[in-house]
């Protein structure tokens, strides 16, 4: 079993796009969209949950006021500025470090689970799906990252999968380091412009970092034929294949808007570029 | 004449209502916050710009501000000394984020104790608790902070470490840098969680860029409840605002949320994108249209 994640560095650089149109090409799979805080994946591969679960990503600081002698010592040692003037707990600024509860003399302040956010598992026309959605201000997106891909993990070794298919999150920070760790293949899929160049090197640093095989797609390629060169360049520097060049045209959005899989909804040369990447994904990986 | 203590307080009021600290955010990346940062930068007077997408900081790509000074920016992680260590593990139980790990001793061996400063959010928990008092905070570099101008505009950016996850505390060591006497513009990190959070908190006013796609929609929903939570004020700019129907129009009239700008797809714009140049500099009909902008948010807030 082979787990292949689409990652970009930039956002917006197409990563959705890509994943809906590999989740429709790939055979018996288990797809998984690690961008919990702004899930998108779901719009096209319309999945009908399963299941859902509740996520309890730490826990959260809760004050009995009752029992409250307004010491302001939780305030005085909380380094997060989770309490304001009149010692009142700002859940959104809480880490949950449970340091108050230690310091607080009259023991008024409680830890409790924090629910940050929901899992499902669902059923698609494509295999199945994996997916997630962070509460508002929730933080811990890390955390259900790891979540969601070990039950993805779970799901695809009982049902014998060939592939896990991740949607990535922007950025490599924490929910990207969670998307990386036993990945078998990494994808990015950049832009011929100096941000996604830019992005794309934080990515490549990222990806050596952790020792992960990586191939790249220059998407909107003929938007600047010069950065194409300069991402090439780039990619066989750091011994990566340049695997695909999508062009600039209007049919990816017109994909979106229709909510399909580029793949599905036209058989143009985009979508034949995106057959020759699975292809090249699939053959020597 | 008045009391000096009167006179600053007027003073202090006269800034403060002058001059906002404006975050731009968007929920979905790659709609244009950077754009629209930078190209609004460009089009006000006595600015500040800060570039709070520290994971991938590229807003000086477009800026070109010059850097006078890089910081490192630090953290605290718990240093343990072994000579005063009883390997009691109370510092191991206290810890939320399993960044200390204590193995007691037995009769014939030593207790071993380890730490993982990567984890680590800088509580403080585990120095307070220790009875021994063997455990001391030192610092662990986690990115930069660049510093610089470009022309009369002032810049601070941040810049992650490869390998580390603490953004938040980055991005508040940037949002120190905020000037007050300046409009102060905050180039955000694309999604919803933490490090969005941190960026847009106290800010005066959010700018949230979207596109009329349904992936701009959803990820605009889902930043709009932020914003509600978080009781900031915000406004939407609708970028590529042609590439096909009216949707994010009507979800913003039905929610009685101020449309701030539409920009329409523009090729030449988005060429200009690719080599780093912002298109106020060659289209200046739009810095009217930013500077407008602006006096709409004056007005929302005032």
């Amino acid at each position: 079993m082979k787990q292949i994640l689409i990652i970009s560095g930039k956002g917006g650089t197409g990563k959705t796009m890509l994943t809906a149109s590999l989740a429709s090409l790939a055979k018996n799979k288990v797809m998984v969209d690690c961008d919990v805080d702004a899930a998108d994946l779901y719009i096209l591969l319309k999945p009908k949950i399963i299941e859902r679960f509740d996520f309890i990503g730490g826990k959260k600081a809760t004050k009995d006021e009752k029992k409250c002698v307004k010491c302001g010592k939780c305030k005085q040692f909380c380094r997060f500025n989770s309490f304001d003037d009149n010692l009142r707990i700002d859940s959104t600024a809480c880490e949950g470090c449970g340091f108050c509860k230690i310091v607080c003399p009259v023991d008024a302040i409680k830890m409790v689970d924090n629910i940050s956010g929901q899992y499902f598992v669902s059923d698609t026309k494509y295999g199945d799906f994996v997916h997630a959605k962070l509460g508002i201000a929730e933080e811990n997106s890390g955390k259900l990252v790891a979540k969601i891909r070990d039950v993805a993990k779970k799901i695809a070794i009982e049902k014998n999968a060939d592939y896990i298919i991740i949607d990535g999150t922007p950025g490599i920070g924490c929910p990207v380091m969670a998307s990386l760790a036993g990945i078998d293949l990494a994808v990015i899929i950049t832009e011929p412009t100096v941000s996604g160049i830019h992005d794309m090197q934080r990515v490549i640093e990222l990806i050596k970092h952790f020792k992960i095989t990586a191939k790249v797609v220059i998407n909107k390629f003929d938007l600047n034929l010069e950065n194409c060169e300069k991402i090439k360049l780039l990619c066989s520097e750091n011994n990566i294949e340049t695997i695909g060049l999508i062009p600039f045209d209007s049919i990816v959005s017109k994909s979106i808007v229709n909510c399909m899989p580029l793949v599905e909804y036209s058989d143009g040369k985009i979508s034949q570029e995106i057959k020759n990447i699975w292809n090249k994904i699939n053959c020597k990986n | 004449m008045l009391p000096i203590f009167c006179i600053n307080k007027i003073l202090i009021n006269d800034n403060n209502m002058n001059n906002y600290v404006i975050s731009i955010a968007s929920g979905k990346g790659g709609t244009g916050k950077t754009t629209v940062a930078v190209n609004f930068a460009l089009s006000l007077n006595n600015v500040q710009f800060l570039d709070c997408d520290v994971e991938e900081p590229n807003a000086n790509l477009f800026l070109n501000a010059a850097i006078s000074k890089t910081i490192d920016a630090l953290i605290s992680v718990p240093k343990i000394d072994e000579n005063l260590c009883n390997y009691c593990g109370k510092c191991q139980e206290v810890c939320q984020y399993k960044s200390l790990a204590i193995i007691p001793s037995s009769n014939n061996s030593k207790g071993i104790v380890l730490t993982f400063p990567h984890l680590c959010h800088s509580c403080g928990a585990c120095v307070y608790i220790c009875p021994k008092t063997a455990i001391e905070e030192v610092d662990k570099k986690i990115g930069e902070i660049e510093i610089g101008n470009r022309g009369d505009i002032l810049f601070a950016s941040g810049k992650l470490s490869i390998g580390e996850i603490m953004s938040p505390y980055l991005i508040k060591q940037v949002k120190k840098n905020i000037n007050k006497s300046r409009n102060v513009i905050i180039d955000a990190p694309p999604g919803t969680s933490c490090p969005v959070i941190e960026t847009v908190k106290h800010t005066d006013f959010c700018v949230l860029v979207t596109e009329p796609t349904p992936f701009g929609l959803n990820d605009l929903i889902l930043a709009v409840d932020v914003l509600k939570k978080l009781k900031i004020p915000f406004g939407v700019v609708i970028n590529r605002s042609d590439i096909w129907n009216n949707m994010i129009n009507m979800y913003c009239n039905e929610e009685n949320i101020p449309i701030l700008m539409e920009i329409p797809f523009d090729m030449g714009i988005a060429r200009l994108y690719s080599n780093g140049i912002p298109f106020v500099e060659k289209m200046p009909h739009y810095k009217q249209e930013f500077i407008r902008m602006f006096e709409q948010i004056k007005r929302i807030l005032e």
